[in-house]
């Protein structure tokens, strides 16, 4: 399929949602405070460019630490609890459990101890994170079938030397995975850090926005916001094209 | 038999003692079956290749063999009796002595078919570039040097099972032990399989263990066969075949020498009338 047939359909249904949008906010019985039209979102969105742009790039910033702090503490942690039994069998319920735990009402924590700036955001968005990030890594490296680790075996190979040649190329493909469902909830990560405390960034922006009841700033602001997601996702998914590239061939031979 | 003939240089495996053979005494192995009952997988087989034999091992399906080849190759202990490969008998001698051939070939889909081949000896610190160096003439001599660059992805099911052979040859030990090399292939294709096979153990002699459930195969391939039963695996014949290999396959099995064997064998596999 090219590229213009797989893009369509999505085309289709944004431009609808889209229409739809706009006509509901044209109703007179919608308050323009209550909903900004497509129109007058992107008029604040070219109007404010230069402030929306300044807070994305802080908030961009506080995204693309905290991913890079949660693959950093991930990769350690799934590879650790996949040499180690015992600590596996100790960490991998608590590390589900801890799923439990509204990240959101950790922020106003985080900010009270790490203080206002980088610090408090960059916690939340890596604990977001760091998640899906060691869960899918961890099944990637455990997913290698046992025929394979025999043959290793009998090849006389080290524990590190299969670690390195087999489990990690093997985990690769579900490693990206986890990434990239990583990538779109950071940028929530980070909206949270700064609703808890914060004097710059997009989310602050939005916020700000919202209690001055300028309604079109924030849908503008929110604009971004998915942007901004939308394109580490589709980045974390090129990262893998380029780290992974014999999927595609076996795709194409299956 | 073939103990006196020279070993090709390429990939000269280091016998650590007089006898490269393999011997099994009286040996047993016992699962757990995951409804918990017990499962005997073999019972009391003895077993046993001089160096440079090719011995095939013939039984139907879940007799036991891909057990037999796991406990020689040192991936696992017997319950009972013992068993010896390449003149050890301890498991990491096992392992050391052996080089195993899975039924499916296994090969990692992120390396090129020379890259796969070369791992066996990258396992043993032989640094990436100088392994590869060393494989390449070993894809020459056997005609596969157009392939070396491929992706498994890339390749035929034939193709990709004779990289894993050369891979396990590069291991570099003196008994290779193949489980099924060619299950997975279809019937003309597993034939010009079985031809290269014999070929290629002409050129590079090793004591072998090949298990299979095709009796062709087995009288083809093997200087002499050993027919199992069903589970628990017991050994119920042991044929000897008169072997001038590698021959053409097809004159070959329609030789009447061997369609007479292959009538014993085939006779000793079938299961007593009530």
């Amino acid at each position: 399929m090219t590229a213009a047939r797989r893009l369509l359909p999505p085309a289709l249904l944004l431009a609808t949602g889209v229409a739809a949008w706009q006509a509901v906010a044209s109703l007179a019985a919608v308050d323009d405070l209550t909903l900004a039209s497509p129109t007058e979102t992107v008029a604040a969105l070219a109007d404010d460019l230069p402030l929306l742009l300044d807070g994305a790039l802080v908030t961009l910033l506080e995204v693309v630490l905290g991913l890079a702090l949660a693959v950093v503490f991930g990769a350690i942690a799934a590879v650790g609890m996949h040499l180690v039994r015992p600590l596996r069998r100790a960490a991998y319920p608590v590390l589900v459990a801890s799923q439990a735990i509204p990240v959101v009402v950790l922020a106003p924590l985080f900010v009270l101890a790490f203080d206002y700036g980088l610090a408090p955001k960059l916690a939340i968005v890596a604990l977001i994170c760091f998640f899906p990030v060691t869960v899918n890594l961890l099944d990637g490296l455990r997913s290698v079938e046992p025929d394979l680790l025999k043959l290793m075996r009998s090849l006389g190979a080290s524990r590190l030397a299969t670690l390195r040649r087999v489990e990690l190329p093997a985990a690769l493909p579900s490693f990206f995975s986890g990434l990239r469902v990583a990538a779109t909830v950071s940028v929530i990560g980070a909206v949270f850090g700064e609703w808890a405390g914060a004097d710059e960034g997009l989310g602050r922006l939005v916020l700000l926005a919202n209690n001055q009841l300028q309604t079109p700033r924030v849908y503008a602001g929110i604009v971004l916001l998915t942007l901004m997601a939308v394109g580490l996702f589709l980045l974390a998914g090129l990262a893998e094209r380029l780290a992974v590239p014999w999927r595609r061939t076996e795709d194409a031979e299956a | 038999m073939a103990t006196t003939q020279l070993r090709a240089a390429a990939t000269e495996p280091q016998p650590t003692e007089e006898s490269v053979g393999v011997e099994l005494r009286g040996v047993t192995r016992r699962f757990r079956s995951s409804r918990g009952d017990e499962v005997v997988a073999l019972r009391g087989l003895d077993l046993s290749a001089a160096d440079g034999e090719v011995l095939a091992v013939v039984g139907p399906s879940g007799c036991g063999k891909s057990t037999l080849l796991e406990l020689l190759a040192g991936l696992g202990d017997p319950d009972e009796g013992s068993l010896a490969a390449g003149g050890t008998s301890s498991r990491e001698g096992r392992l050391a002595a052996c080089a195993y051939m899975p039924q499916r070939d296994l090969l990692l889909p992120w390396r090129s078919a020379l890259a796969n081949a070369a791992l066996a000896l990258e396992v043993q610190g032989v640094p990436a570039a100088a392994a590869r160096r060393r494989a390449l003439p070993l894809f020459e001599r056997f005609g596969l040097a157009e392939f070396a660059g491929a992706l498994p992805a890339e390749l035929s099911g034939g193709m990709r099972q004779r990289i894993a052979f050369l891979r396990t040859l590069l291991a570099g030990r003196p008994v290779l032990l193949l489980d099924e090399p060619f299950g997975a292939l279809d019937s003309i294709t597993r034939a010009a399989m079985q031809e290269w096979l014999a070929e290629a153990l002409a050129a590079e002699p090793r004591t072998v263990v090949l298990v299979t459930h095709d009796v062709r195969e087995a009288l083809y391939l093997g200087t002499r066969v050993a027919v199992l039963s069903p589970r628990p695996g017991r050994l119920v014949a042991e044929l000897a075949v008169p072997s001038e290999s590698p021959r053409p396959r097809r004159e070959t099995v329609t030789d009447p020498a061997f369609t007479a064997l292959e009538e014993q064998a085939l006779a000793a596999l079938e299961p007593p009338r009530p």
